[in-house]
């Protein structure tokens, strides 16, 4: 094996950089919630001390999953709704790598869903950043799975007739093992739920409310200023699923952030009997010497 | 030609497979070329299945076009296949069950009645025991030494030991014995040639080439008739170091492979035609990521659901065009197990080498029947390089560099100073997206066409890097066959036939599909005197293809769409009549 993460040298004499901002510039609207949470990820890895070339994050598309751009870890833009899969894929193929799974909420709970309902409950080991903004930006402003009853779209003129699905109800229900909502407003409470997300074995889902500025006229930096609230303020315990339960359901007037439910549970890598060998991508390759494997076909 | 054909039949559920299977497995121990058809519906009890093992001391290349000895399990597998039957073939059935009179059937076909309950009863009261007997009588007629067929029943049980294993070997000897004393084993039988050979299904080899060619990684949804691939795959997942996923759709299938091909290792996905359509996104992200990976399409009749166990070549169109726009792919499709084998060993070289998705199509017939390979004719010593090989340079890596060739250098994250961003969006030589602020501004625009430039240069590399197709037989022929993939087993059987006729024919057999080498083609199909276009499709699409990037049309088609694989003696008579009638 020529090298891999654990094995190839350093550039002699400098430390391995960390993750900080790639010379590509955000090119969201100014005042667009996500440049909260590119800063809580850059934040997040940084403290970490994860060195940039370990780190992948993997997005869909829409307006959030140009986030992998910004940052100058590896990174793997994908299709529409499959920011979960690639990322499973690059995990079980070096689980030595943080990986970082990035979107938004069309991209996460509309195309994605099915694979955000079975990344959780194969409790693979990533974590999950949904930057939620209720509404459709890059394809200028429709419906989405998060966008409230009522809300007047350009594809629902007249307000939409569908029931909001309830992510952090959702991930409870699928059985996440880390689950937390951020808000863009608060960069350093967003850092510090994906940090404990990265450190956390287990599927992480961080759900940050991501204002769009350009086309969710409701739910805005101040419609969310005047409701959100702190969990761990509150007194809430995360361990206790049911107190979760009660939290999750909670969106209107009020509503909660922060760490929601954790519990420890055996990672998918961890029940990978192939993966206690080490990262798949060290491992060796082929069936030379291995001739007796034909034995079975006589 | 020394050879035998063995047909069992039944309701499904009556093990009519592993009585298939153990005939088959029985004729390669002896050293025959062997090959097994398992003909089967979209139910898992009742209905009729049946399972044709032909046995030849020469090569056989299909099912063939005869039944020596038919073992019945119900009235119905008479009725289905005695009109099949040739003189000199004896039916296998039990009294007990049903009857079978003379007069049921053709002339010069002998019911030979095996007591195989009460045989079985001998053991035990459940009629679990009547296929071991009826085996043994079935073994006898076919010319299988008893220890041979024991030998095979009691591997079939692995390691298990004890009072099941010993009642079936005992039922097989019991109904070999009843045979013996009561009729005649085939005068067609073939009697042991030489060393065991291996007998494979067509996934097992496509499973078997994976792994030898350093597969790390497997995702893949459940779907006939690619199914056994995975199978294959998580039985031997630990021994082998595999990480086997079943994903829970074909969307994430291929997403997981490509995810997991990004970060270093060798991945594949396998489906069929439905399960592809679903991949046919990632397919493209893969093309444009340039990401190596290889995706076994298994074909079965279509469209939409179709006829689920059957087989067709009607995928052909779908794997040339799949994915919106256009990026560099190759479509390899072997014709039977040793290629499988190669071929997807091939694959992943290719794959890795034009850093692209490589399609194996496969489907039902190939894939789900068994076959013959020689133990010397395959070697699992494949060289697998590693997939760390570009330096650190510690910084501005340009992971999609212009080359002439159009491969760029990849590194894989965990290397340091490499990092990159894979991107679905158009990008230029550093990853660096196209697609927004940069869309449609002049210098932009031309750098666009410079990145896709450099992409499609990888397809005029695999095209000098793909196999010609081979002709076959005698080279100045009165007729040239034209198979791709599977079909061309059976063009292959056929042209023995013909020529035991006294006709010239031979077969160009296309194993890479696509892309057209135009003068691999123009050399032997210009000097044909005429041609016959085999297919299983409706439309001929490989024949569409031809035209497309040769101007070569084929007007004489034998084009098979009901499902059922190409028998060498409707090919040899398409053949004739063509001959015959000018088409």
């Amino acid at each position: 094996m020529a090298g891999s993460s654990a094995q190839v040298p350093s550039v002699v004499g400098t430390p391995l950089p960390l993750v900080g901002k790639s010379t590509t510039k955000p090119t969201w609207c100014p005042g667009c919630g996500d440049y909260g949470v590119v800063a809580a990820v850059e934040m997040a890895v940084k403290r970490l001390k994860i060195p940039s070339h370990n780190v992948v994050i993997v997005s869909g598309i829409g307006c959030s999953s140009n986030l992998p751009h910004f940052l100058s870890s590896y990174g793997f833009h994908a299709i529409h709704g499959r920011s979960i899969p690639v990322a499973e894929g690059v995990r079980w193929a070096n689980h030595g790598l943080t990986v970082l799974a990035t979107g938004g909420d069309g991209d996460g709970f509309g195309i994605g869903a099915g694979h955000f309902v079975h990344a959780m409950r194969r409790n693979v080991d990533l974590t999950y950043v949904t930057m939620d903004n209720q509404i459709y930006g890059l394809t200028t402003g429709q419906a989405s799975p998060t966008s409230m009853m009522g809300q007047k779209t350009k594809s629902t003129p007249t307000g939409v007739i569908e029931n909001p699905l309830d992510p952090i109800a959702l991930a409870l229900a699928c059985g996440a093992t880390y689950i937390a909502r951020g808000f863009s407003g608060d960069v350093k409470q967003m850092a510090d739920l994906i940090a404990g997300g990265i450190q956390h074995k287990g599927f992480s889902f961080v759900d940050a409310l991501s204002p769009c500025v350009t086309y969710n006229k409701i739910n805005t930096f101040d419609w969310f200023r005047q409701r959100v609230y702190k969990l761990d303020a509150a007194g809430h315990d995360p361990t206790d699923i049911h107190k979760a339960w009660e939290k999750a359901l909670e969106w209107g007037d009020r509503i909660p952030t922060g760490l929601f439910y954790t519990v420890d549970r055996p990672t998918y890598e961890d029940l990978e009997e192939v993966l206690a060998a080490g990262p798949l991508a060290l491992q060796p390759a082929g069936l030379r010497g291995k001739d007796r494997l034909l034995d079975e076909f006589i | 030609m020394a050879e035998i054909s063995v047909r069992a039949g039944g309701a499904a559920g009556d093990g009519i497979a592993s009585v298939g299977e153990v005939v088959s497995r029985s004729f390669s121990r002896l050293g025959l070329n062997v090959f097994g058809l398992n003909a089967y519906q979209s139910v898992i009890r009742g209905g009729h299945v049946w399972f044709q093992a032909r046995a030849s001391r020469e090569p056989v290349h299909s099912q063939g076009d005869r039944v020596d000895v038919l073992y019945a399990l119900n009235r119905e597998t008479v009725d289905i296949h005695g009109p099949q039957l040739a003189k000199g073939a004896a039916v296998v059935f039990d009294p007990e069950k049903f009857s079978v009179a003379a007069g049921d059937l053709p002339a010069g076909v002998a019911p030979v009645a095996i007591p195989t309950l009460e045989l079985a009863r001998k053991y035990t009261t459940q009629s679990i025991l009547q296929n071991a007997a009826g085996l043994g009588a079935t073994a006898f007629l076919s010319g299988i030494p008893l220890e041979t067929l024991q030998t095979v029943l009691a591997d079939s049980f692995g390691r298990k030991k004890g009072e099941i294993v010993d009642w079936n070997l005992g039922a097989a000897a019991d109904g070999y014995a009843y045979a013996r004393s009561h009729a005649s084993a085939s005068d067609r039988a073939v009697g042991p040639t030489g060393p065991a050979k291996l007998l494979l299904a067509g996934n097992s080899a496509i499973a078997l080439g994976a792994a030898a060619a350093g597969v790390k990684f497997l995702a893949q949804y459940p779907m006939t008739p690619a199914s056994s691939i995975m199978h294959w795959m998580a039985a031997h997942s630990q021994a082998l170091g595999v990480v086997v996923k079943q994903a829970e759709d074909e969307l994430a299938a291929i997403n997981m492979a490509i995810g997991a091909s990004y970060a270093g290792v060798r991945s594949m996905t396998a489906t069929s035609g439905g399960g592809f359509a679903l991949m046919v996104e990632a397919l493209g992200m893969a093309g444009m990521t340039e990401v190596p990976l290889v995706v076994v399409e298994s074909q079965r009749s279509g469209p939409s659901t179709g006829l689920p166990t059957k087989t067709e070549q009607g995928d052909l169109n779908m794997m040339l065009g799949a994915g919106q726009g256009e990026f560099p792919r190759a479509i390899l499709a072997p014709s039977d197990a040793l290629e499988a084998f190669q071929l997807t060993i091939r694959a992943f070289e290719l794959a890795e080498a034009w850093q692209t998705p490589i399609l194996v199509a496969s489907d039902l017939h190939l894939s789900e029947s068994y076959m013959t390979i020689d133990r010397d004719a395959i070697s699992l010593d494949v060289d697998v390089p590693s997939l760390f090989q570009v330096e650190p340079n510690g910084h501005d890596f340009k992971r999609y560099a212009y080359t002439e060739s159009g491969v760029s250098p990849r590194s894989l994250p965990g290397q340091p100073g490499l990092q990159y961003v894979a991107g679905s969006d158009e990008h230029d030589e550093k990853g660096h997206l196209l697609s927004d602020v940069r869309a449609g501004v002049p210098a932009w625009v031309a750098e666009r066409n410079r990145m896709m430039e450099k992409r499609m240069r990888k397809l005029e590399g695999l095209r000098a890097a793909i196999d010609a197709p081979v002709l076959e037989g005698p080279a100045d022929a009165d007729l040239t066959l034209v198979a791709w993939g599977s079909t061309i087993g059976a063009a292959r059987d056929a042209l023995g036939l013909l020529a035991a006729q006294g006709r010239s024919v031979n077969l160009l057999a296309v194993r890479a599909v696509y892309p057209i080498r135009p003068e691999a083609f123009t050399g032997p199909l210009g000097h044909a005197k005429r041609t016959l276009l085999v297919e299983a499709n409706f439309s001929g699409q490989f024949g569409r293809l031809l035209r497309a990037e040769t101007g070569l049309y084929l007007p004489d088609r034998l084009l098979k769409y009901d499902g059922e694989p190409f028998y060498p003696a409707e090919i040899a008579g398409r053949a004739v009549e063509v001959l015959s009638h000018g088409g």
